[in-house]
Parts: structure tokens; sequence; C-alpha cells
């Protein structure tokens, strides 16, 4: 029995239960996947081997008993940001090197309800705040498709992971890309969900009006079977939604025939590359192909300023937030000066990356005093209007289709010095997580190679809709799980 | 260049990091290329247009006022880096 690290989930929950192997067999294997790739790629921040191996166990009395789930068993990876009962998370931060959470967050509640088996902490930038996971402080990860290329960030240990086989799936979390980015640019299915469909609580902090946690996977529906786990409201979180909770694999399989696409002109801009805009247009000929009426007279005409939008609010929004981070009540604390201000500027200082750094003094700018009306003010008043151009789109269509990134993935060092590089790479991600939009990046094919991701944006609340054209659109395309050959 | 050296340490100061000279120079250059980038949003047009601080709100989130099991001290103060008699510990702030 060998290489079960390939299958995808919902393949490997079938061979469980028909018997042809064990939760433990399979984690072993996935574990010895780790072993082999994992200095290469460095998915992961912590490897949890035997924490996977109890819960392993744990899972095959679950089919021993007949209360298994569809993830019982099934070896995931969880972004470091996910708090984690007893187990070391650090937000991909030197600041949180030591910090072991005294409690678990809702969605690894959920997770362990459902019996899913945890392999380790997944890298990423630190904070989720990035596009390639070179800003952890816990050394970059490498794309699996090319080890000299980034995997995207900031969940790039999560896509690198999926990617790898060193996990059959994974959460990230996406405040402006973070999860549709690296799946792009990995290969993988990456759903970023409506804002407030999955609990917050236990969700290590960055831009708390965008935050959200979602699935990175092999396919479609193991994308549609993580998210069904995790979504629901929660009384920890006051911005969970109390909305009822689709079940999305109810939507798998079904024909996506009238349904009516938008295409936004303003996202075929100069900088994209010929690959990805080939790989598009082909998509795009067969949602017509498979009934679908494409539309390419949509306009989303402040699409241009969801850019500048999100670099204030999101930046605004984390300077509160990691305010906390004092070297008082937890993590790495420099105690070496005269002063407690001291002290904690100087542990700021050390424990901050220079990316954590650059966003916390740009956000605290545009809220200082003089300068709150014409950035962060401002910038809430255009994010009106971008969420009124979607909302008027989705009166005319059921989705919204876009290129992911406007290039697949770039070489390790490439954009590190030119902060502003970085920030353009997110430009399709931006708008939809301005306006709490779930939007899905799903494969659509390969340039030079590597993968393209498309990018299908619903309405609030619309996931069914998304997993279902995504869905189609996959199998058409000949099915998921595309693994590269590392 | 949106921003001065001065303006660059104040910042700072307010969000209390520490910065090296070279800090202050390269944070101050990067910082002004970017909010450079961000001037065309003056020209968007907003005029009686309300700002959205959350894209789905939800008014007034309450929940029973119950008594309900939370962190002990002890596990509250696990990660602490310094405790005494179950404070947290730091150096006199007032001198």
């Amino acid at each position: 029995m060998t290489e079960l690290w390939r299958l995808t989930a919902h393949d490997a929950h079938e061979k469980l239960r028909a018997k042809e192997f064990t939760a433990v067999e399979l984690t072993e294997s996935v574990l010895e996947r780790v072993r082999a790739v994992e200095p290469k790629v460095n998915a992961y921040i912590t490897v949890t081997e035997d924490l996977a191996l109890q819960q392993a166990r744990e899972a095959d009395t679950k089919f021993a008993t007949g209360t298994a789930t569809p993830l019982t068993g099934i070896p995931l990876a969880i972004k470091d940001l996910i708090v984690t009962k007893g187990v070391r998370t650090t937000a991909g931060s030197k600041i949180l090197g030591n910090f072991i959470p005294p409690y678990d967050s809702h969605v690894y509640e959920n997770l362990r309800r459902a019996g899913a088996v945890m392999v380790g902490k997944a890298n990423m930038d630190e904070f989720a705040m990035g596009s390639s996971t070179e800003h952890s402080a816990y050394g970059p990860s490498h794309n699996p498709w090319d080890l000299d290329l980034v995997p995207g960030g900031s969940s790039g240990g999560s896509a690198a992971a999926v990617a790898a086989g060193e996990a059959l799936g994974a959460l990230g979390s996406d405040t402006g890309g973070s999860i549709r980015q690296p799946a792009s640019l990995c290969g993988n299915v990456g759903f970023d969900p409506t804002y407030g469909r999955v609990s917050r609580f236990g969700i290590i902090a960055f831009g708390s009006s965008l935050d959200q946690v979602g699935p990175i996977a092999r396919d479609v529906e193991d994308a549609a079977t993580l998210l069904d786990c995790i979504s629901g409201h929660d009384p920890r979180d006051s911005t969970s939604n109390p909305e009822p909770v689709a079940d999305l694999r109810h939507y798998l399989g079904r024909d996506i025939k009238g349904m009516k696409i938008g295409v936004p002109k303003e996202y075929f801009i100069s900088g994209m590359e010929p690959g990805v805009t080939a790989r598009i247009e082909e998509a795009l000929k067969l949602f017509e192909h498979l009934g679908c009426v494409v539309d390419r007279e949509l306009s989303l005409p402040s699409t241009e300023h969801a850019l500048a939008v999100y670099y204030i609010i999101a930046p605004s929004e984390a300077s509160a937030n990691l305010a906390r981070y004092d070297g008082v009540k937890y993590g790495y604390s420099d105690r070496s000066r005269g002063s407690m201000w001291e002290n904690m500027e100087h542990t700021r200082a050390d424990g901050f990356g220079e990316e954590v750094k650059r966003r916390i003094m740009l956000g605290t700018y545009a809220l200082s005093a003089g300068y709150y009306d014409a950035y962060y003010l401002k910038a809430q008043k255009v994010r009106t209007v971008i969420n009124r151009e979607f909302q008027a789109a989705f009166e005319k269509y059921d989705v919204v289709v876009t290129p992911t990134t406007p290039t697949v993935a770039f070489p390790l060092g490439a954009k590190l010095n030119d902060p502003y590089a970085m920030y353009l790479n997110d430009i399709y991600t931006l708008p939809s997580s301005v306006a709490g939009l779930p939007a899905i990046s799903v494969p659509c094919g390969l340039s030079g190679g590597l993968p393209v991701g498309l990018q299908i944006i619903g309405n609030f609340f619309d996931e069914p809709r998304i997993i279902q054209a995504a869905h189609a659109f996959e199998q058409a395309l000949g099915g998921g799980n595309r693994l590269p050959g590392l | 260049m949106s921003l001065t050296p001065q303006e660059v340490l104040h910042i700072a100061r307010l969000a209390r990091i520490s910065l090296t000279p070279a800090d202050v120079d390269r944070f101050t250059a990067q910082l002004s290329g970017i909010l450079d980038h961000f001037a065309a949003l003056s020209a968007v047009d907003t005029e009686g247009v309300e700002p959205t601080a959350h894209p789905l709100p939800l008014s007034n989130v309450m929940r029973a006022d119950v008594v309900a099991p939370s962190l002990s001290q002890d596990d509250a103060l696990a990660n602490a880096p310094e405790r005494e008699d179950g404070f947290l510990r730091v150096r006199a702030v007032l001198e």
C-alpha cells in the first residue's frame, strides 16, 4: 500500500470505509512523505507527528464504531495562526515563538469533533502579511511545482503541504487573497467564504473586518467537505453570522446550464501574463460550452482602488490588533532595558519582522490625528463604492469570474525588496475581500508548466452556487487532484 | 516624499517600536512610496457615501449574562514571561 498521500480526502474516506487501509496507515504514509520532502518544501513550522498518530488511532475507533464522518482520519495541515490547545502556535512570528495556546479555536474544535488528523502547523507569512511566505520568521516555503519559486502567501505552507502530499487538505486564512493566491500558485482549490460564515474565535487577528478561515484542497469536493465542517454560527465571535448553513456537498455534480457569468473588464490588465490570459479565455469558452451565459461587458470601475483601500484598512486594523504583543502577557520579551516602555519598544522591534513593522506603522499613520479623514475614513467610503458595484453586478449575474492572479508563481526573492510589487500580486483577490464576498480559486490549467487559477466570486452566502460552478468546471476539465512531480 | 524621517520616528513611537537610524531611512522611503500610490483615492467621488466598517454589519450582538467556564488564572498566566503571586510582572511604570 504505497503513496496513500496521493489520494483526495473523499477517495481516502471511501477506502477507509471499505477497510482498504486504516487511518493510522494513511497518516503514516503522509508522515513518511513529510520526512521525504519537508527539507525541500518547508511547508510546516511544527510537525505534530505523535499527536497525528494518536488522532489517527482515535479515527480508526470511530470507523470501528460506525461514528466516522467524511473527515475522520484525514490528515490535514493547519495554518499556524489557528490556535491549538497545547500545540505551539506562532503566526509565523518570532514574537509568538514560545506561545502555547491554553484553548482551541472554533475551527479546530470542529475538525476534531469530525475526527480529522492534524499533521502539523503550516508555515505562513508573519501574521498573514505577505503573498509569498517569505515573510515567515521560520524560513520561506518552496513551491512543490518548482522549488526555486514561491508557493504564494500568506497561507503558502498550507498550499505547499497539500500540493506536495504532506497533507490531504488544509485550513488557511484569507484577508486579501491569502487562501486563493497560494492555492492558485500551487494548483489547489482554495475557498475564502463570506465574511462571518466561519467563526474567527481562536484565529490570531490581522484585519478583523476582513479575516476569514477557509479550506485549501486537492479538488472542489474536498473544499466543500472542509468548509461544511468549519462553517456556522459561534456565539464566541460577535461577527459570526447566524445565516443558516447550506450543505455544500449537495451542490456537487449539478449542471450549470443557464448560469449567468459576468467577466469584469477591469481584471484584464496590461501586466497579465499571456499564458494566464490564454487559460482564462479557454475557461470562459468551457463555461459557454457548459451552457452558461458569459458576458464580457461587466464593468466594476472601482476595481483599481481596491488595493489602496485594502492596504489602508488592513494595516489600520492590524496596528490595533498587534498592539497586544507587548512582551508582558505572553510571547517573546526583551527584559534587559531600564524601563517597561523601553522593554516594550525593543520587544516589538526584535519580535516583529520587516513587513509587519511596515504595516503597523502604515496603519498607525493612517489612523493618526490629522490623517484619519484622508486615509482611513476615505478608504472606508471607497469600500462602500466597491461593495455597491458588486451588488449591482449580482443583480445581473449569478457569479463573477476572473483570474486569481496576474502571473504564475514567481522566484523566491524577486519581490522581497519592493513591498508595493508584492502587494500588486493580490490585485485580483483584494476587491472581493474588501466587499466581504465569498470567492474560490480553482485550477484552470498550466502556463509554462505552472498552475493557473480561475477565481469565481459569488454574492453573500452564495457558497452553494460557487461550489456548483467550480465543481462543474473542474469536472469538465477532467477532474482535480493534479499533483506536481516533486 | 510624503513622509519625513521625523514623522516616521513619531509613528514608530506611537506604535511602540524602537527604530535604528538605518530603519528610519528605509521605512521613510518605503512608506512614502506606498503612500504615494494611495493618493489616487482622493480623486474618487465619495460625496454623501457612508463609510463601511464591516461588510455585513450585525448590530447589538448580545448574549445571556451567565457564568460559564473560562480559563483558570494559572492557564491564563501560563505563557507569561514573568509572574508573581498571580500577577504579570513588569518593570516599574512610574519612577
